[in-house]
């Protein structure tokens, strides 16, 4: 029996994942154009800037899969989804990969059917109250006002440091991060609470970003990552060995500076194989031979990326901390490229 | 029964019973349209069957597999506005239950707010007065043309934007005062003191009931007395005595068995502690459904008057009856039939569009079951049947009470 008309009816309700999971990158490579979710803004991660172009960290991921597979870094379809419809959308189709500062949990990866690729950000779940509150630590919070976002899994790791702390809260869910940010500075919420990075990102755009504190405590772990749908593992690889390439490029020294030098040929096999002057990695993967060298120069290697969308330079100010090199004592370790 | 018996039992003036032949269900006009109906219902249960089993099978197909289990599930989530006991440890049901309730409080709220506006709005928009026409003429276009989710949000965002924050109530000495010591208007909401059930508290109760009771009854004996004899005993007063008078001589000879529990600003840091509070998105959304539909319900109103014939209001006026009385008296008694079925649509539009809750935070079954508990067990397809099935159940119920008014009103035809 065919099904596809009967498919495409069910989309909305996210059931297309089985069947159409197959060939999603032949699918890119037919249409010509990435499909990518991301938020629906947070400055940093993913907003448009003033002329209309979608930039951030998790922007630069999506740039990055589209020059490594069609060789266009700008030939993306950024396609913004809330906390509510980002899994929806994936699972439908909709877009090619999720792109959208989410947590790699067992039961996305397990139950929703998805497939995490890899992790971009390593972050926690913290608390920004203003300054003016004089609260210094999460656990001095009984009684107030939290703004969650909602659809996350923060709203689980909010109820659960509460009740552990044996203290009282009033959520209030709200559906965006702009949303929440109005909330937040009309004082109907005293705590705004969300991963650490997207409380920075959100307090950069503060008229007045000092009178807002983070508080010391990080209450999870929130492995941030792209993630494709289940099963089609061809894409995931893609995905995946994308992500890795940046890092790795961090790890090898390869720039954006010098990556045209660096893809001329060098003494080391291993940045040889990354850009494609040696071995047929690209080959493997069903790309060309210069897919690495594409997805680099898209945006620059993943430190490049981080300085120039979330860094220290920048009004978000975030340190590399946990996102530091392994070699740096940080947690980003790309398997090799063999 | 044989052909044979049939025409044995039959007088000859009975005209021929024809024997029934398969093609007379094309070329027979008593039979076509049934055949033909039957056909679409064929063909209409044959596509009904086939979406259904190309759900079930994609559905397999996508390893998925429709399970309610997970509404036992411990929900893990808190929900601010709960009308019984719920937190983090309840089920994703009880969650689900906290949503409906939530949903069948702002409709019955709303519902029962937007009426008022209409009617007023409605029979304003009939002044002779020029500024008071037009003014209401201005509401029903400027809010029935502008969608409901727009006037949600602007709502919600005048009155945390307007509104003073908890702040400004807490603390030894706060920018604002509790107005009478008792209530509280911020941009989280308003707090209000709540009712303290002391011992004796019910005596004081059902005195009232009784006083309910007997004003009725005072009235009743009023009006009858007015018809019978024409004495016309006075109705505002006395009832106003009879309801309030008998309970408060209780609660302060019972020794005021009633409390209230203001909202404290000192108990707490952040937020004003004890007392209810309404919260800030209930009063959006229920503000914005209310005046949104009382434009469309003031239309109805509007077209029910203008259904009413000029005798009416004429012969009522050489009665001697003061506008207001012909209007209440008269006129909308009779305009009703008119008005109560378009305004079951708009009730059944107010529960329906009370699922844009969420915009403003508030917590309906939309909220819970259709967003965190699905988003967290990732059931969409189980949650939307729910969804769906609750939707529906309410919408049946709130027309079927809406008809049986409607036939309490409608011209009794003899």
């Amino acid at each position: 029996m065919k099904n596809t008309v009967i498919l495409g009816a069910l989309t909305i309700a996210g059931l297309s994942a089985g069947a159409a999971a197959a060939g999603t990158l032949d699918d890119v490579k037919a249409r010509g154009k990435l499909n990518c979710g991301v938020t629906t803004g947070l400055v940093g991660f993913a907003a448009p800037n003033a002329s209309g172009e979608w930039e951030g960290f998790d922007v630069a991921v999506c740039r990055a899969v589209a020059a490594a597979v069609l060789g266009d870094a700008t030939a993306v379809e950024f396609v913004p989804t809330t906390g509510k419809t980002r899994f929806t959308a994936l699972a439908s189709g909709e877009i090619d990969v999720l792109a959208r500062n989410t947590t790699w949990t067992f039961s996305r990866d397990v139950d929703l059917k998805f497939e995490f690729t890899g992790v971009n950000y390593y972050d926690g779940q913290g608390f920004m109250v203003p300054k003016e509150l004089g609260v210094s630590s999460a656990k001095e919070l009984d009684g107030a006002t939290v703004c969650i976002q909602t659809g996350t899994t923060t709203e689980l790791n909010l109820a659960d440091f509460f009740r552990s702390n044996n203290i009282s809260y009033e959520p209030v869910p709200i559906e965006t991060n702009a949303e929440a940010q109005q909330q937040y500075l009309a004082g109907a919420c005293d705590v705004y609470t969300t991963d650490a990075s997207g409380l920075a990102a959100t307090r950069a755009t503060f008229e007045a970003p000092d009178e807002h504190a983070l508080l010391p405590e990080i209450i999870s772990k929130e492995p941030l990552g792209p993630l494709v749908r289940h099963g089609d593992h061809e894409w995931g690889d893609v995905v995946r060995w994308t992500l890795n390439a940046l890092i790795s490029a961090e790890e090898l020294g390869v720039t954006s500076a010098n990556l045209a030098e660096m893809a001329a040929g060098t003494n080391n096999p291993e940045i040889n194989r990354l850009l494609g002057t040696e071995g047929n990695l690209g080959e493997m993967l069903g790309l060309s031979a210069d897919w690495g060298k594409n997805a680099i120069a898209a945006g620059g290697n993943y430190g490049e990326v981080f300085a120039n969308n979330i860094g220290e330079a920048t009004p978000i100010g975030l340190a590399r901390g946990l996102n530091a090199q392994w070699t740096k004592g940080g947690l980003l370790y790309s398997p090799p490229f063999r | 029964m044989s052909h044979g018996d049939l025409s044995f039992m039959s007088t000859l003036t009975d005209p021929p019973k024809e024997q029934f032949r398969l093609s007379m269900l094309v070329n027979d006009t008593r039979y076509r349209s049934l055949t033909f109906q039957a056909i679409a219902a064929l063909v209409l249960a044959l596509a009904i069957w086939y979406l259904g089993n190309n759900l079930i099978q994609n559905l397999r197909a996508a390893g998925l597999n429709i399970s309610y289990d997970f509404l036992g599930d411990r929900s893990g989530y808190d929900i601010n506005q709960r009308l019984i006991e719920y937190d983090s440890q309840s089920s994703h049901a009880s969650a689900a239950l906290v949503g409906i309730l939530n949903t069948l409080l702002v409709a019955v709220l709303a519902c029962i707010t937007a009426t008022i506006f209409g009617v007023i709005a409605g029979v304003l928009r009939l002044s002779n007065n020029w500024l008071v026409s037009k003014l209401m003429a201005v509401y029903v276009e400027i809010f029935r043309n502008i969608p409901v989710l727009i006037w949600i949000i602007i709502i919600f965002t005048i009155m945390t934007a307007v509104m003073p924050g908890a702040k400004a109530y807490l603390g030894e000495n706060p920018e604002r005062e509790l107005l009478f010591g008792l209530f509280a208007f911020t941009n989280r909401g308003i707090y209000a003191p709540a009712p303290v059930w002391n011992d004796g508290s019910m005596i004081v109760v059902a005195v009232f009931f009784v006083s309910i009771f007997a004003m009725f009854a005072y009235r009743r004996y009023a009006k009858k007395l007015l018809f019978d004899t024409g004495k016309l005993l006075p109705m505002g007063w006395p009832s106003l005595a009879i309801l309030i008078l008998p309970t408060v001589l209780i609660f302060f000879l019972l020794g005021q068995p009633i409390g209230l529990d203001a909202p404290d600003p000192l108990a707490n840091r952040f937020n004003l502690r004890g007392g209810i509070q309404i919260g800030a998105p209930l009063i959006a959304l229920w503000f914005a459904l209310s005046i949104y539909t009382g434009a469309f319900i003031a239309e109805n109103v509007r077209a029910g008057i203008q259904a009413i014939s000029k005798g009416q209001f004429e012969a009522a006026a050489a009665l001697g009856l003061r506008p207001g009385r012909v209007m209440n008296l008269v006129v909308l008694p009779q305009a009703l039939r008119v008005i109560i079925p378009p305004l079951i649509s708009n009730f059944l539009n107010i529960t329906k569009n009370s699922s844009l809750a969420i915009a403003v935070g508030y917590a309906d079954i939309t909220a819970t079951l259709g967003g965190v508990t699905l988003n967290q067990t990732g059931r969409a397809i189980e949650c939307v049947l729910l969804l769906m099935l609750f939707y529906l159940t309410a919408s049946l119920l709130i027309s079927m009470g809406m008809n049986f008014y409607n036939a309490s009103v409608k011209l009794k035809e003899r």
